[in-house]
């Protein structure tokens, strides 16, 4: 497998198309230059970070440094699901219920694919444990965003309509059964959507990293379709644990809905769309 | 019947009632008072402590769904979850006299919520809060977006239903509505819930 080797400069060429973009933003005054810079500076520190990062931990192959990576990169997924939230669960939880529901998802996946498909040598060798945990939890942290925000935000408009069906001797499963419906539908649909059109729409971001390395295409299809499997997988358990857990949290043992549980709602500045 | 002693929720307190069988407490008290606060208790659809007992059986021995559905809070505003009035009904047989005695069409069963107004919302909640047999009915100002005819009939219907053991506890703000449906009082204000003369 051979690469074209990439200069700074090769780097530098192809930021100029964002210098452009920059320069109509300032000419048709459409006041995304600012945005479009940090953006583009953060994707530059990060990336050129995680570089030297990777570099390191290659070099070191350490059970412990692996380890230790992967729970930094699930702490800071488990913030994104928090800041996605319009309406968070008090206290811990709005941290806690999310990120523990992500860990074990992306983890069980992770560790599944690396002892029973890839066998890498030894099996947590950063170049594939880690790569492999970051498509996975990326996506598994879109489903729970996904999914919490629609359970939270379901369960606050559909108030009266929840309570109802308790008050005419509805179990709080029936109750909220069409709210968690329409959460997982909402966690799991990017990635059924991604399954359909992949391929067809668009050729998948690793798929043609591997091709572009020079790998075979039918290698490379396989490894793609290995990697959906996971992120499907991932998503699933990891959506499905923390939207039953979320409906859980926010009713109780005596059947009653629980939005006090919920934290007071944030102003709309401090939070980030979902995506 | 329904026998309540040292009920307690943030808002409303009420010491002791007891309700026989068949009989209708009216619920009076300014807005804002606690009146909603103290039917949803009862009907342990929010945190509350205190003992509430049904034929001698208490609450807390039984499931939470098991309790509502003998004892049944019917909120002031009647919230829907499907498309079509029928499906709001598990058991349509049991519901259509009670449709027909509150002068509602056979045929909304297949009308769709919306075009359903608000006084035949409120018609129709009472006789899916009523299909099913609860009873004790904890009733929140059920005939308040209702004309004179249609109030007259709910009335009567709910006062059948007396008449073959319902209880209920029927918040109103019309004196003269309490004088005709219900034998006592309980006045709601300053947090706590009182007997008082009708």
């Amino acid at each position: 497998m051979t690469t074209i080797p990439l200069e700074l400069s090769d780097l530098a060429l192809a930021a100029l198309l964002i210098v452009i973009n920059g320069g109509l933003s300032i000419a048709l005054q459409l006041d995304l230059e600012r945005q479009l810079a940090i953006a583009t500076v953060r994707m530059i520190v990060q990336l050129a970070l995680v570089g030297v990062v990777l570099t390191t931990l290659f070099a070191q192959v350490s059970l412990l440094w692996t380890g230790l990576a992967a729970l930094v990169m699930i702490l800071f997924a488990g913030r994104e699901i928090m800041a996605r939230q319009e309406r968070r669960l008090a206290g811990l939880w709005s941290y806690g219920l999310g990120t523990s529901c992500m860990l074990v998802a992306a983890t069980l996946v992770t560790l599944f694919a690396l002892t029973t498909q890839l066998h890498p040598e030894p099996w947590y060798h950063p170049r594939y444990a880690l790569p492999l945990l970051g498509m996975i939890l990326g996506n598994t942290m879109t489903g729970i965003s996904l999914g919490l925000h629609t359970l939270t935000s379901g369960l606050v408009r559909e108030r009266a309509a929840v309570e109802a069906r308790l008050a005419l001797g509805a179990t709080r499963h029936e109750a909220v059964l069409p709210v968690t419906r329409a959460a997982l539908r909402s966690a799991l649909m990017p990635i059924i959507n991604s399954m359909a059109a992949t391929g067809l729409v668009a050729l998948p971001g690793m798929m043609t990293g591997q091709i572009l390395a020079g790998a075979e295409p039918a290698q490379a299809v396989r490894y793609q379709l290995l990697i959906m499997f996971l992120i499907a997988g991932g998503t699933g358990l990891g959506a499905t644990a923390a939207v039953l857990a979320g409906a859980l949290r926010l009713t109780d043992h005596r059947d009653r809905l629980r939005l006090d549980r919920l934290a007071a709602p944030l102003p709309a500045a401090s939070r980030r769309t979902v995506t | 019947m329904l026998s309540v002693r040292g009920l307690r929720r943030p808002g409303v307190a009420l010491e002791t009632l007891d309700l026989a069988a068949g009989a209708c407490v009216a619920v009076r008290g300014p807005s804002g008072a606690g009146k909603t606060l103290l039917l949803r208790a009862l009907a342990d659809l929010d945190p509350n402590q205190g003992e509430v007992t049904l034929d001698g059986e208490p609450r807390d021995a039984m499931p939470a769904p098991r309790w509502r559905h003998l004892v049944t809070y019917l909120a002031a505003e009647p919230a829907w979850w499907a498309d079509t009035i029928g499906e709001h009904f598990p058991d349509w047989a049991a519901a259509a006299p009670l449709i027909a005695a509150l002068g509602l069409p056979e045929d909304c069963r297949s009308w769709s919520v919306a075009r359903a107004s608000t006084g035949e919302r409120q018609r129709l909640s009472l006789a899916r809060g009523l299909a099913h047999g609860p009873r004790v009915v904890l009733l929140d100002e059920p005939t308040s977006g209702l004309d004179d005819e249609a109030r007259r009939r709910a009335e009567d219907l709910l006062l059948e239903h007396f008449g073959r053991g319902l209880g209920a506890l029927w918040v109103t703000h019309d004196a003269v509505q309490a004088q005709r449906v219900a034998e006592r009082c309980l006045i709601v204000a300053d947090g706590r819930a009182r007997e008082a003369a009708l």
